[in-house]
């Protein structure tokens, strides 16, 4: 029978099945990070549990860590309470750990992909929900909660139903300046914020074809926007050459093996999903959320929506107290939205191409004096690399700031908030009520918009710039 | 975990939809490496900006049913949603839509989520507020839900509820199919990826 990508991953991974029950799965990468994690590892110590795979997980510090000073002693001494927890119970379990400092440091989703862990056709789990990233290279990757992570720690296993397919087409080529966040943006408001819960989904189409591996991974992060259990993309030459030569990609003939293999991964003529969703690329445009949950996106050019206008009842609600948070009026322009942050980073949007889009904007220029922009790389070695091709003064120069490495900002953990009332253009994944710090309003936007808008001080496309190369048209 | 059967109490009506799990215990609150002791944060910002707020309401403040508008706990992962809530005294969430994995995290820590038609939420919506005090049994055995003269049959997978009727461990049922996963790790080709040693590049 014709199978879908996904449906091949699962099926390769299933260690037992039976009537009745869920199937165990098998997982071949564990990542761990600091907040969902000391509770499993009390839980196995309760019970007299090991590890049983320490050489299949991997950890790091990320959604804790300060991005200024980060080789003193963290301030905070409950994150500093949690980061010691884990390196205590990565020496006692035997895990590998990339503690801040470390050359490997950083997102978890951005370092699984830089060390090539993340590979095609596996399964990864992680305590987190953008776990989905790594379905950029055609594995199966999902985020579970603290109880399933003590059970993956002990057993490399976990308990699963087999989910629905659903397709997500994008044909077409991009106009210029829309970006692959421009695409999970509008898929989002197309899909809803929980639309695709119980599915997987797999992106496809000449437009996804085209994207290179870092707009793949913006992508498939932000599927869990859209509700889905994981987000994929078939394996392609793309994929092969961002793996080849990194430290954990297979070599010599085990790479011939590999890629032998990951060929197969694609979805068999035939298959079936359960839902289609299809998106033509060439009418995209910049795309930014106005409201508290990710579904809640129009294209720059349109007006904050008038909850009045929308027929349903529990919709007309939601976006009535969204408005009523954001302070936001209906009918103004988005483009007329002051902000008073721009946050470049994330596990969305904080890898070397984001970097890139957005320094290229900014070369030569200064932002908005009364905006602060904060620029923090996925992960030391994005950091290193800009810093490599001087990217940490294009920010500088502009007048932003150029932090160390971690999730920082999209979720406020660690100092870097907003503070009550503030307003950011934000390149990171969720506009949750006070997802950035207490009050805070979050606008979600590309590199290229994050840019644009640092330049202006409002919500602006790389296009409305006035010497932008290709003038707006809307 | 602790078993599950049946739960009599009153209910708090949260209409609200897309309920995310910032929304039910925000990140600050997930610094904290226990696993109990997080009903401070449960739903905090609404508890402090919104005086009107249901769980601010005397009527409801010994509530153990949440009553909740479609989509509850979209988002983030955290495991920590499903302590607050049952840290916070709520044993049942009833919404007619979840997200995934929310719901998956409430089946391994004893927090029953009920899925009911959006009418049905209305209509005890609607209870709930003419009568705070009505009484509502969620009865996971008879898989029901009971109040006033109502009666509302729910769904639950078969394997599932026998695992909260039971209060069972996953990691203790998982672990009585080892020959299985040995069986499976023998198969697995040697090139697949290893954290430990990191090979030279």
């Amino acid at each position: 029978m014709p199978k879908t990508l996904a449906e091949k991953v699962y099926d390769a991974h299933v260690v037992r099945s039976a009537a009745g029950e869920p199937d165990l799965l098998y997982i071949d990468l564990h990542l761990v990070h600091e907040v969902t994690s000391p509770q499993a590892f009390d839980g196995l110590r309760a019970a007299g549990r090991t590890v049983r795979h320490p050489e299949l997980t991997m950890a790091t510090e990320d959604h804790n860590v300060p991005t200024l000073e980060i080789l003193k002693p963290i301030a905070d001494p409950v994150s500093r309470a949690q980061v010691e927890a884990l390196r205590k119970n990565a020496a006692e379990f035997g895990i590998r750990l990339a503690p801040m400092g470390d050359r490997d440091q950083g997102i978890v989703h951005v370092i699984g992909p830089q060390l090539g862990l993340t590979q095609p056709g596996t399964t990864i789990v992680c305590g987190d929900s953008h776990t989905s990233t790594h379905g950029a290279f055609g594995a199966l990757a999902f985020g579970i909660g603290t109880s399933e992570v003590e059970h993956v720690l002990a057993t490399q296993t976990l308990p699963q139903y087999r989910p629905k397919q659903m397709a997500v087409t994008v044909d077409g080529e991009l106009p210029e300046g829309v970006s692959s966040k421009d695409v999970i943006l509008a898929v989002i408001a197309e899909i809803g914020t929980n639309g695709a819960a119980g599915h997987v989904i797999e992106y496809r189409g000449s437009a996804i074809e085209a994207l290179s591996m870092e707009a793949r991974m913006t992508i498939c992060n932000m599927s869990i926007e859209a509700g889905a259990r994981a987000g994929l993309i078939a394996p392609d030459e793309t994929t092969f050459e961002f793996l080849r030569g990194r430290p954990h990609a297979p070599q010599g003939a085990d790479w011939d093996a590999a890629v032998e293999y990951w060929r197969t991964l694609r979805t068999d003529e035939g298959a079936v999903f359960d839902t289609e969703v299809v998106l033509d690329a060439a009418s995209l445009t910049p795309f930014v959320t106005w409201g508290t949950n990710p579904g809640q996106g129009l294209p720059i050019a349109e007006s904050v929506p008038d909850p009045a206008a929308i027929a349903d009842e529990g919709e007309r609600r939601a976006a009535e107290q969204a408005l009523a948070y954001m302070g936001l009026t209906p009918g103004t322009p988005l483009r007329e939205i002051e902000v008073d942050t721009v946050f470049l980073g994330s596990c969305t949007n904080g890898r070397i191409e984001d970097l890139r889009i957005a320094a290229e904007l900014l070369r030569g220029k200064h932002i908005d004096p009364d905006t602060r922009m904060l620029v923090v790389p996925g992960s030391v070695g994005v950091k290193l690399q800009a810093e490599a091709e001087g990217l940490d003064r294009v920010f500088t120069e502009a007048g932003a700031e150029w932090r160390g490495a971690g999730c920082s900002m999209c979720l406020g953990m660690n100092p870097d908030q907003l503070k009550p009332g503030e307003r950011s253009a934000s390149t990171s994944n969720r506009n949750f009520q006070g997802r950035q710090g207490k009050g805070g309003r979050t606008h979600l936007v590309s590199p290229s918009v994050a840019a644009a808008t640092a330049l202006t001080g409002r919500l602006t496309a790389p296009a409305d710039l006035a010497d932008a190369p290709v003038p707006a048209t809307v | 975990m602790d078993a599950f059967t049946t739960h009599t109490g009153t209910a708090a009506p949260l209409r609200r939809s897309a309920v995310d799990t910032d929304q039910i215990i925000p990140a600050e609150y997930l610094k904290r490496i226990t696993r109990t002791g997080f009903e401070d944060g449960l739903f905090v910002a609404w508890r402090r900006n919104e005086p009107d707020f249901v769980l601010n309401q005397p009527r409801y403040a010994d509530a153990s049913i949440l009553v909740a508008g479609p989509d509850f706990g979209t988002g983030s992962s955290r495991e920590h949603a499903c302590w607050a809530l049952l840290d916070g005294g709520f044993r049942v969430v009833i919404s007619s839509r979840f997200a995934d994995i929310f719901k998956n995290n409430s089946t391994k820590s004893g927090l029953l989520t009920v899925i009911l038609p959006q009418a049905e939420v209305e209509a005890l919506w609607a209870a709930a507020e003419a009568d705070p005090t009505t009484q509502v049994t969620v009865d996971l055995q008879d898989k029901q839900v009971t109040y006033g003269g109502h009666r509302v049959p729910f769904e639950i997978d078969d394997y599932t509820r026998w695992r909260l009727l039971e209060g069972l461990d996953d990691v203790g049922l998982t672990e009585r199919h080892l020959t299985d996963i040995e069986a499976f790790e023998a198969r697995r080709p040697a090139w697949l990826p290893k954290a430990l040693p990191a090979q030279p590049a």
